[in-house]
Formats: C-alpha cells, sequence, structure tokens
C-alpha cells in the first residue's frame, strides 16, 4: 500500500467504482485497443463472429453473382427478411428465458389464413384484420403461458402440439380453397412488399437514430460523473456517433441509387423500431432484468420477489403476437396466404437467427439485436442462392450447417468465457 | 470477549428483542420437526442457532423465511404478533435470509443481483443511482469486490457470499438470517464473511448465524442457542461457556467419541506443559 505513491496527494479522488488496486484500468487509445482484443481472445465474442460471417457471405456471393449487393437485390433482402425477423424477435425473448416456442411458423401461417380469409371472404376492414390477428396470437400465447405455470409441462412439447393444432386451424380455415390471393392494393402488401420510406424520411431518422445514441450516451456519462462514478469520455461517444450516421447515411444513399422500387422497406423500418423498443424494454426496465434473472436462475429470481409466472406469461404471449405479426407481413410480402404459408422452414428460420444473432440456447444470454444480425445471415444465404438458381435442397443444407456452426461457436465462447472468468 | 458479553448483556436488560418466538411446533407427517421451541433475537446481537443434522435448524429458518408456517405458536416482531405466510411477508416484516445456496443469478452482474426485485427507477431503471449505492454499501461492509460491473459468475466463492449478504441489507431489514455462511469456503474468506458479520453488528442488525463450525461460532457469535431433536436444548453466552459444553448440548451427551477424544487430546497436552 505504501508503494503506490502513482497518484499524487492533490489530485482529486478516483471514481468510487475504480478504487480497487486490482482492476486493470485501460488508460489512452492503445490500451483500450488491447482491452478489446483481450476481451474477444476470451469469449467475449458480442456480436464479431455474426458481423464476420456476414461480411465472407456477402463477398462469396458478390463473386459468384455480382447483381448481389446492387441496389434492388438488397433492398429486395432487408425487405424479405422482415417477416421471419419479426418472429425471431420473439424466439430471443422466449430463448432468454431459456425456454423454446417451436409453433412460431404455425402460428404466422395462421394468421395470415385469417388475413386472406377475412380480408377476401368476410370483408373486413384491413385493420380489424390485422388486430383480430394479433390478438389470436396473444390469445395462443396465453394459453401457452398458463399450461405451462399451471402443469409445469416442459415448453417445447406444449409448443409442439401447438405446432400440429395450428397448422390444423390454418388448414380449417383455409378450407377448400387453399391459397387465398391477397390483392396488391391492399395496404398490408403495400407495406410489407411494394413501398419504400421516402429518401428524406430515411435520412431523418439515421440522423435521429445517431443523434439518440449521442444523447442518450452523453447523458448517462454526465449522470455517472455526477455521482462520482466512472464514464467514458465524450471522444469515443462522439465518434462512434459520426460512423453510425455516415454508416446509416451511406447505406441509405446506396440503396436509394435503384430507382423508385428500391430504397429502405416500411416493413423493415418498423422491424428496426421493434428490436430498438424490445432492446430498450430488455436492458433499462425492470421488466427486462426479471427475464434476464429468470433466465438466468429462476429460483433465485422467485426468491428475490420477482413474480416468474406472471414473466412467463408475458413473454409467451409477446413471442405469439410477434409471430402473428410475422406472418401477416409474410401474407403481404407474398400476396398470398396458402397451405404452405409458415410451414417448411419458417420456424427454423425465425429458431436460427435468434441463435445466430447471438442469443444462448441455455437462457438469460442475448440481446434483441440478435434476431436483425441472425436473419440478416440467414436470409443473405437464402437470397444469394436464390439468384444463383440453386435447388432449396442446397439452401437447406447450407442453413442447417450455418445454424450448426453458430451453435458451436456459441458453446465454445461458453467454455472460453468460463475459462477467463466471464461467464 | 468479555466485553461483548457485557455489551450485549447490558442491552438486554434496556431493550426490547426484535424478534422473539415462542412455542413453536412443526410436523411433516409422521416427524414432529420442531416442539416447543423459543427463541429470542436482539438488535446488534449475533445469535447463533448450532445442532446436528436433522435438529431443526433449517425448518426453523424455513418458517422466519415464510418457506412454510408453523403449525402453532407466535412469532413476535417489534412487540407485535405476526405471521409469515410467504417470503414476501417475510421480508416486508424486516428478516432478511441468506440461503446456503445464495440465489444469485450467474448472468448478471453484482448491481443487477443486489437490486434484484427492488430496482430503482420509475419506467426506466437508475443505473447510476444503483450502482453508487451499491459501492457505498460494499464499502460498509469492507468487502473486497473489484468491480460491480462484472457478471456474479466471475467472482469467488467468499465474494459471492459477500454480494448475497449485501443484497440481504439493501431493504434495512431488522435481522439477518445466514444459513452456513461459511460452509463452502477457505480459510480467508471465511474470515472475510466473519468480520462482514461483525459489521452487520456493528450496523444494528440483529443476525441469526446457523453454522456447524463452532470455531466460527465462538468468533462472532454472543449467544449460542442448540437445538436438538427439534426441541431447545440449551442456551449460552458464548463467552462463559466452553465448547466441550456446547457440544454436550449438540449431542446430548457429555461423555462419547468427540468430547472423549478433546478430553484425551488436552490432558496429553497438559501434561506436556507441565
Amino acid at each position: 500500500m505504501t508503494q503506490t505513491p502513482t497518484v499524487p496527494m492533490d489530485s482529486p479522488p478516483a471514481p468510487s467504482d475504480l478504487q480497487d488496486e486490482r482492476l486493470i484500468r485501460p488508460t489512452g487509445a492503445r490500451d483500450t485497443f488491447t482491452a478489446q482484443i483481450k476481451r474477444i481472445r476470451t469469449g467475449d465474442l458480442g456480436s464479431l463472429p455474426v458481423i464476420v460471417g456476414l461480411v465472407i457471405i456477402f463477398v462469396i456471393f458478390q463473386i459468384l453473382n455480382n447483381a448481389f449487393l446492387g441496389p434492388q437485390n438488397l433492398s429486395d433482402l432487408l425487405v424479405g427478411a422482415t417477416s421471419i425477423g419479426v418472429t425471431a424477435i420473439g424466439i430471443v425473448l422466449v430463448l432468454l428465458l431459456g425456454q423454446i416456442d417451436l409453433s412460431v411458423g404455425s402460428m404466422a401461417g395462421l394468421s395470415s389464413a385469417i388475413f386472406g380469409v377475412l380480408l377476401t371472404q368476410a370483408h373486413w376492414p384491413e385493420w380489424v384484420i390485422v388486430v383480430v390477428a394479433l390478438a389470436a396470437g396473444a390469445l395462443v400465447g396465453l394459453l401457452y403461458g398458463f399450461l405451462f405455470v399451471r402443469f409445469g409441462v416442459p415448453s417445447f412439447v406444449i409448443t409442439l402440439a401447438g405446432l400440429l393444432a395450428l397448422l390444423g386451424a390454418q388448414l380449417a380455415l383455409l378450407g377448400a380453397s387453399g391459397t387465398i390471393n391477397i390483392p396488391f392494393t391492399t395496404g398490408l402488401v403495400a407495406f410489407s412488399l411494394l413501398d419504400y420510406v421516402p429518401s428524406w424520411l430515411a435520412y431523418v431518422l439515421a440522423v435521429i437514430a445517431a443523434g439518440g445514441y449521442l444523447w442518450s450516451s452523453l447523458s448517462r456519462s454526465r449522470k455517472r460523473t455526477k455521482a462520482g462514478l466512472s464514464s467514458p469520455g465524450p471522444t469515443g461517444t462522439l465518434v462512434k456517433a459520426a460512423i453510425l450516421l455516415v454508416a446509416l447515411g451511406a447505406i441509405i444513399a446506396y440503396l436509394n441509387t435503384g430507382g423508385n422500387t428500391a430504397g429502405v422497406g416500411d416493413s423493415f423500418v418498423m422491424f428496426v423500431i421493434l428490436i430498438v423498443i424490445m432492446n430498450y424494454v430488455l436492458t433499462r426496465t425492470r421488466w427486462g432484468r426479471s427475464v434476464y434473472a429468470v433466465g438466468g436462475n429462476v429460483e433465485a429470481a422467485r426468491r428475490a420477489g420477482i413474480k416468474v409466472n406472471r414473466v412467463y406469461i408475458v413473454v409467451f404471449v409477446l413471442t405469439s403476437t410477434f409471430a402473428a405479426l410475422g406472418g401477416l407481413l409474410y401474407a403481404g410480402h407474398l400476396g398470398s396466404a396458402g397451405l404452405d404459408s409458415g410451414s417448411g422452414d419458417y420456424n427454423l428460420d425465425a429458431i436460427a437467427a435468434a441463435v445466430i444473432g447471438g442469443t444462448s440456447l441455455f437462457g438469460g444470454r442475448g440481446s434483441a439485436w440478435s434476431a436483425l444480425l441472425g436473419i440478416l445471415v440467414i436470409w443473405s444465404i437464402s437470397n444469394g442462392l436464390s439468384l444463383l438458381s440453386l435447388d432449396s435442397s442446397v439452401r437447406f443444407m447450407i442453413t442447417g450447417g450455418v445454424l450448426l456452426l453458430a451453435v458451436i461457436v456459441d458453446s465454445l465462447s461458453r467454455r472460453s468465457r468460463a475459462a477467463a472468468g466471464r461467464a | 470477549m468479555t466485553l461483548v458479553s457485557e455489551v450485549s448483556s447490558g442491552k438486554h436488560e434496556s431493550v426490547d428483542p426484535v424478534m422473539s418466538i415462542r412455542g413453536i411446533n412443526k410436523g411433516f407427517g409422521a416427524v414432529q420437526a420442531l416442539t416447543d421451541i423459543s427463541l429470542d433475537i436482539y438488535p446488534g446481537e449475533v445469535v447463533a442457532l448450532v445442532g446436528d443434522n436433522g435438529a431443526g435448524k433449517s425448518t426453523l429458518v424455513k418458517i422466519l423465511a415464510g418457506v412454510h408456517p408453523q403449525d402453532s405458536g407466535t412469532i413476535t416482531f417489534h412487540d407485535k404478533l405476526v405471521s409469515i405466510p410467504t417470503p414476501a411477508a417475510s421480508r416486508a416484516l424486516g428478516i432478511a435470509t441468506v440461503f446456503q445456496d445464495l440465489a444469485l443469478c450467474d448472468n448478471l452482474d453484482v448491481v443487477s443481483n443486489l437490486f434484484l426485485g427492488r430496482e430503482i427507477g420509475t419506467i426506466a431503471l437508475n443505473e447510476v443511482e444503483m450502482e453508487s449505492r451499491s459501492w457505498e454499501l460494499l464499502r460498509q461492509l469492507s468487502a473486497k469486490i473489484p468491480s460491480v460491473r462484472i457478471p456474479v459468475a466471475s467472482l469467488s466463492g467468499g465474494q459471492r457470499q459477500t454480494v448475497a449478504i449485501a443484497r440481504s441489507l439493501i431493504g434495512e431489514p431488522s435481522i439477518v438470517i445466514l444459513d452456513e455462511p461459511t460452509a463452502a469456503l477457505g480459510v480467508a474468506q471465511t474470515a472475510e464473511v466473519l468480520n462482514l458479520i461483525e459489521r452487520l453488528r456493528e450496523r444494528g442488525h440483529g443476525v441469526l448465524l446457523i453454522s456447524h463450525n463452532l470455531a466460527d461460532v465462538q468468533a462472532v457469535a454472543d449467544r449460542v442457542v442448540v437445538l436438538r431433536l427439534g426441541r431447545n436444548n440449551g442456551e449460552f453466552r458464548v463467552a462463559d461457556v466452553s465448547y466441550e459444553d456446547i457440544i454436550a448440548a449438540i449431542t446430548g451427551a457429555t461423555d462419547n467419541v468427540v468430547t472423549r477424544r478433546e478430553a484425551a487430546v488436552r490432558a496429553q497436552t497438559e501434561e506436556k506443559n507441565k
């Protein structure tokens, strides 16, 4: 203790969270950089593997077909990824609890069938149908949640039963007609397929995003300094906000070079906004904290006074509702609601997206952003392969391989986190 | 030790107990786990609850923690008759229980664990306030935790115990119940936790310490309450009781293998000293 006169006597006291002499503190840019490298090496990968994977995928497909990174194809890719991406947000939530919902595909199929039937046969106003479909999703989730907390049946069994039951409901609803075509004049089709956000609005949204990031970071570090805690300097924040602004602006400008049939799709903007909202709810609110707590240690959460059953029920409701919303977007994107809507790879893609994006299958670890990153990976592969006019058999195999890789990365980084004391 | 004893005995004449339980009975099917148990806890006092396996310590703790209610008997808290039907009721009264398994969420950081279930903030969490209060609390306990923003999984056993105990103090409880806090700890970490218990006493909490380790009990406790086969089997002031007396009360006899060997060893060393 006597040999640590590194701090001159008259300097202000260290922030109260940095007083422990054992703490390794980065000072200066170089140290910060090496600290980042060390973090990655010890298994705190964050979203790095996904981003690297995404870049590799982009490069490979661009080499194979130079239309892949064209503004038109990228616009289609983003819009096409939206419906399953929205569903994947729900999967992230349920995975955070360490549970699973295998019926999101059937739920999406059912909600698109509801939309098709009520629109073309009952001629209800569109917004009413959307509300009905979302309510159907919420109701199914409520049932799952009730069965789960009341009888303690494992969620994968409940939702496996739900997968079949909902598929049955979808078939019954569509009846003899089979596939229902949804006219292109429908608002839903415009929203989820045809319409792009006007470019001025896209730029405004980019500015709002960067400004919001800047404002929240700066106000947080101001509050921390006031409370005598350490806070990162404003330079780093400013640089990050500037990078964010330039990157978003560049993407929007590039997509807009595709003319009238390219740009940032309406539904994609909604997808990102939903993610931002869910991310805020998960990381900054009491309810979000309780989701992570239940996923980490149910018994501890219960003893801490968290209403565990309520958390389960709300999450199941949200997951099914997101699936219903995904189904609506899917129907709008295809311009039809058929027997095969939401079947096949819809389920797997949504679950794979969440896992590939970095949400752990073991509960308690993950972020809403993993839905976006994961679905971009999956949809890029799918889109790239269909550009090469490869058969869907190849697509299934490759997606399966990528999912396996993502799970292996998850398990490996878990292990090295444990070894490096980050668990 | 004598000083502590005088201080706390002085207190007993003037201060009412925070909690007194009288005539508690609890049965599980054919087994009578607790029979007519009585116990007082005073503010600023560490009471050790000792007994063999199956003596009823855990059952008593679970009754106080609201895990299951007693069959009969009364619990008086601050001179008021109370019932403790649920864990939430127990906490609301001001009883904080730290169970042996600690009940921490490994994936959350120290701050989140400390404030789990009682986060500060209206809509958005007030992380800054929670973090500075965490530091304040940990400093008061002289806890050695380098950073409160690391997941609890990466802390040592003693640090985890510290976090669990610190968490119990967030609601400023009148009584802290510690179930085997040193059972899984090494020498240095045990000392750390015992220091922590001293701090709890200094802060004026009543502490009920369940332990098998009589060395720990003698190091920090003011009073020892012995349970044997679900009954009160003696209550001692630590200052004026010997290790053998406690063992005798726990086992029900002075004359057994443990005490005989103890006596033999002591006799030998005394002979050597002569």
